[in-house]
């Protein structure tokens, strides 16, 4: 057990719980975050993503330990933004949400993207999303979506 | 189980030093080696100290022409880095994905000592050493002396990779391949590195390896060192035997990513390929 502070969603949080408990599951069972999903829980598919630093990370293979001080956003927190409004709104119009058990990975994905590259090509795109499944949509629909929010949110990221 | 998260390098040492514990950076390896149930902790069979925060291990600088790279720099840093040499880079970008990138260690990739970790034949070919620390010395090994089966190293319970250093070179070719069953997030059935430098028609420089394919990365350099020298419509010309020369070494398995005849088969193919690209 080890006593562990991070900020989470925006505030100062602080946990005592073992260093190598899966981040998914203290944000799920202990903080109520349950847009954060479990998929494969191997890190394949991208469902428990969520930004550390807004970088995306599997939070299903983070140890608890490694985020001493660090600035974790989930969907939660990022749904407070204007960048997820944009998103969110692309995601609707372009069909991008069927099932959505994958959205809140994929809008993660596309934020922190965007991030690095407020204005990416396809092809970044799907490098970018690329760990994330998606098993309804077929992707096309979500590569438009964050296109179309890149270009609509011009100057968010 | 006593799990430590030490919060410098020196303390990391002393704790080593007294205890038997698994050494855990950004965890995208054994994690998922070690996983349990939903809400349980994952089954670790030793204690753990996790080092993926300590500040004295990453670093990336450029000494004296070679690359000294700390252990838990990130393959998503490095991904980005002006320093790292393009051949990782050419690795990186296909190894796993962003999210694996942001927690995935170099370090790591070398403690886990997979036959199909994909910066280790890079590593190999680029003539990496690794620097290894306990708490009563530094000792350097070449990459290829330190992971002698899969997940064997001659790495002593005491001690922690610090560093990966990696001489500065040139070359006029640059080669990394990898198959896998999907684009990102495989680990890979076959990879394939390879560097050349050519002047004036002439081979110079030439070292190849392959992942996955042996029980560790597969590199034979006196095979390289007979076609130094050579001008490149020599090599051309004799394709056929140097690939067949290469090939003695390759005796991949099968397992439930592939089977030896496709991993040989392919394994030759991708050698052929970059000798045809000089």
């Amino acid at each position: 057990m080890a006593k562990i502070k991070f900020t989470l969603n925006n505030k100062q949080v602080e946990i005592e719980k073992s260093p190598t408990a899966r981040l998914l599951d203290i944000l799920r069972e202990d903080f109520d975050f349950t847009g954060v999903k479990e998929g494969c829980g191997e890190g394949e598919c991208g469902a428990c993503a969520v930004l550390i630093n807004d970088q995306i990370v599997n939070s299903c293979i983070v140890p608890l330990g490694t985020v001493e001080g660090k600035n974790i956003v989930t969907i939660e927190g990022f749904s407070k933004t204007k960048r997820h409004e944009v998103l969110r709104n692309a995601f609707e119009e372009e069909g991008a949400v069927q099932c959505g058990f994958c959205t809140p990975g994929m809008l993660i994905a596309s934020e922190s993207l965007l991030n690095k590259n407020p204005h990416p090509t396809d092809e970044e795109i799907k490098i970018g999303l690329s760990g994330n499944l998606c098993r309804c949509t077929g992707y096309n629909m979500i590569i438009k979506a964050v296109k179309s929010a890149s270009k609509k949110g011009d100057g968010l990221w | 189980m006593k799990n430590l998260t030490p919060k410098t390098l020196k303390e990391t040492l002393i704790l080593l030093n007294e205890g038997d514990y698994k050494i855990l950076a950004g965890g995208t390896d054994l994690m998922i080696q070690n996983r349990a149930w939903s809400n349980t902790l994952p089954k670790f069979n030793k204690d753990i100290l996790l080092v993926f925060n300590l500040p004295e291990l990453k670093y990336i600088t450029l000494e004296d022409d070679c690359l000294h790279i700390g252990s838990t720099m990130t393959l998503e840093e490095l991904l980005y880095h002006k320093l790292t040499p393009k051949l990782l880079v050419e690795a990186i970008k296909i190894m796993a994905s962003p999210a694996i990138r942001n927690m995935a260690t170099l370090g790591g990739n070398i403690g886990n000592a997979s036959p199909a970790g994909d910066s280790l034949p890079v590593l190999y070919i680029l003539n990496a050493i690794v620097v290894i620390e306990s708490i009563e010395r530094t000792r350097e090994l070449p990459i290829e002396d330190l992971i002698i089966g899969p997940g064997k190293k001659t790495i002593q319970k005491n001690e922690i990779i610090k560093e990966i250093k990696i001489p500065m070179s040139n070359f006029t070719s640059i080669r990394f391949d990898k198959v896998g069953g999907r684009k990102a997030d495989a680990i890979s059935k076959i990879s394939f590195a390879g560097v050349a430098k050519v002047k004036n028609n002439t081979i110079q420089d030439f070292r190849v390896s392959f992942g996955a394919v042996g029980p560790t990365v597969v590199r034979n350099k006196e095979l390289e060192a007979n076609v130094i020298g050579l001008t490149v419509d020599d090599m051309k010309v004799n394709i056929q035997e140097i690939l067949n020369e290469f090939g003695n070494f390759i005796r991949p398995i099968d397992d439930q990513r592939s089977n030896k005849e496709y991993r040989k088969t392919v394994a030759i193919n991708l050698l052929k390929s970059f000798i045809l690209s000089l």
